[in-house]
C-alpha cells in the first residue's frame, strides 16, 4: 500500500464526537498517523506479520493503519468507553479483523503487566499538560515494558531532553526519526485561536 | 476478545498473587474470519501459554482437536497452524466476562471489549 493511498483511508476514520480535556483526546490526523506507521514499516518492518499495541488508542486511527499495512493483530488499550466505541464502528465499517479492543488504565497498570508480549508498541499518548503532569512518561514507561522490539511515540519537542534522560536512565535507545508539526485543531474551549501548532518529536525507542 | 488477546490478560486486584488464566464466561460468542499469516502464527506459538489457550478455547466449544500438549515442528505444519489460527484470531467473545481464578472477581465483556478497570479500592 502506498503512502497516499493510506492516508486517504485513514481520512474515512471518525474521530472523538466530544473530545474529553482530562482525557487530552486530541485526534491524530490522517496524515501524520499515515506518515508515522509508513515510515515504522518501510524503515523498519515493524507493523506486517507482528503483534502491535496501540496505547491511548482513542478512535482507532493508528490502530487501523496498524492493521491495514498487514499487522498480525493490533491490540488497542484505552480508559475511555466512549473513544472504544467509535474504535469498534470504525473497525465495522472498514471491515478489518485483525485488531482487538481492551479497556484498562494505562496508568494504574502492574509493572509486569504484557512484559514484553508485544513486539511493537506504537501511540500517541497524552501530552502531559494542564491536569496530566507526567502522563506521557507514564504511558512511555508501560510501553516499554509491553514491547519487545520497539515504541515509537508523539512528544512536544519541549521535552526532548527530559525524555532522552529518561530513556538513558531506562537503559533504552531513544532516536528522533522526526520532528512534526501538530496542527491542533481549536478541540475545546479554553483555545482561543482557530488552530495551535505545536511542535512535536516522532521518537523511536528501541530495546538493547 | 480474541483469545491472543485473552492469553495476554491478567487480573491485578489487590492482594491476587496469580490472577492467570481468567476464566471465560461467554454468552456470544462469533467467529470471524482473519487472513492466515503462517508466519505470525508460528512466531506466536512459543510466546503462548499453550495450556490456557487450550483451556479458553474449551470453554468456547472451540478447541477442535487442539493437543494439550504443544508439538514439536509444528512450523512446517501448515494444517496444525491453520487450527491455532482459528483459535488465536477467529474465534471472539462477544458477551459475557472474565473471571480472576483466585480472587472471583468478574470482568465484563460487552460489544466484544474487555473491561479491565478496576475500582479504586482494588488497587
Amino acid at each position: 500500500m502506498k503512502l497516499k493511498e493510506l492516508e486517504s483511508c485513514l481520512q474515512q476514520v471518525d474521530a472523538f464526537e466530544e473530545p474529553k480535556i482530562l482525557l487530552e483526546q486530541y485526534p491524530t490526523s490522517p496524515h501524520i498517523a499515515a506518515c508515522m506507521l509508513y515510515t515504522i514499516q518501510t524503515t523498519f518492518e515493524d507493523i506486517e506479520g507482528r503483534l502491535v499495541a496501540d496505547l491511548g488508542c482513542g478512535c482507532g486511527v493508528l490502530s487501523i493503519g496498524a492493521a491495514m499495512l498487514d499487522a498480525g493483530l493490533c491490540v488497542g488499550f484505552d480508559i475511555d468507553d466512549d473513544a472504544l466505541d467509535i474504535f469498534r464502528r470504525n473497525a465495522e465499517e472498514f471491515e478489518i479483523s485483525n485488531v482487538d479492543l481492551v479497556q484498562c488504565d494505562l496508568c494504574a497498570l502492574d509493572p509486569d503487566a504484557y512484559a514484553e508480549k508485544f513486539d511493537t508498541v506504537i501511540m500517541n499518548p497524552p501530552f502531559g499538560t494542564k491536569h496530566n503532569q507526567g502522563m506521557d512518561m507514564k504511558f512511555l514507561k508501560a510501553a516499554l515494558t509491553m514491547a519487545k522490539t520497539a515504541v515509537y511515540s508523539l512528544h512536544k519537542t519541549a521535552t526532548r531532553e527530559h525524555i532522552q534522560k529518561k530513556a538513558n536512565d531506562w537503559g533504552v535507545k531513544m532516536e528522533v526519526i522526526a520532528e512534526l508539526r501538530y496542527d491542533l485543531p481549536a478541540s475545546y474551549k479554553f483555545h482561543k485561536k482557530k488552530t495551535v501548532d505545536i511542535q512535536v518529536d516522532f521518537l523511536r525507542f528501541s530495546k538493547p | 476478545m480474541k483469545l491472543l488477546t485473552h492469553n495476554m490478560l491478567t487480573s491485578h486486584v489487590k492482594g491476587v498473587m496469580k490472577g492467570y488464566p481468567l476464566l471465560i464466561k461467554a454468552t456470544e460468542v462469533k467467529v470471524n474470519e482473519v487472513e492466515f499469516n503462517p508466519q505470525f502464527v508460528s512466531r506466536m506459538i512459543p510466546k503462548l501459554e499453550w495450556n490456557a489457550l487450550v483451556q479458553a478455547a474449551e470453554e468456547l466449544g472451540h478447541r477442535q482437536d487442539l493437543p494439550g500438549e504443544l508439538v514439536s515442528d509444528y512450523e512446517k505444519d501448515e494444517e496444525f497452524l491453520k487450527k491455532v489460527h482459528r483459535a488465536l484470531l477467529e474465534v471472539e467473545v462477544i458477551e459475557g466476562c472474565l473471571q480472576c481464578p483466585e480472587s472471583g472477581r468478574e470482568f465484563p465483556i460487552s460489544r466484544g471489549i474487555p473491561n479491565m478497570l478496576l475500582n479504586e479500592d482494588e488497587v
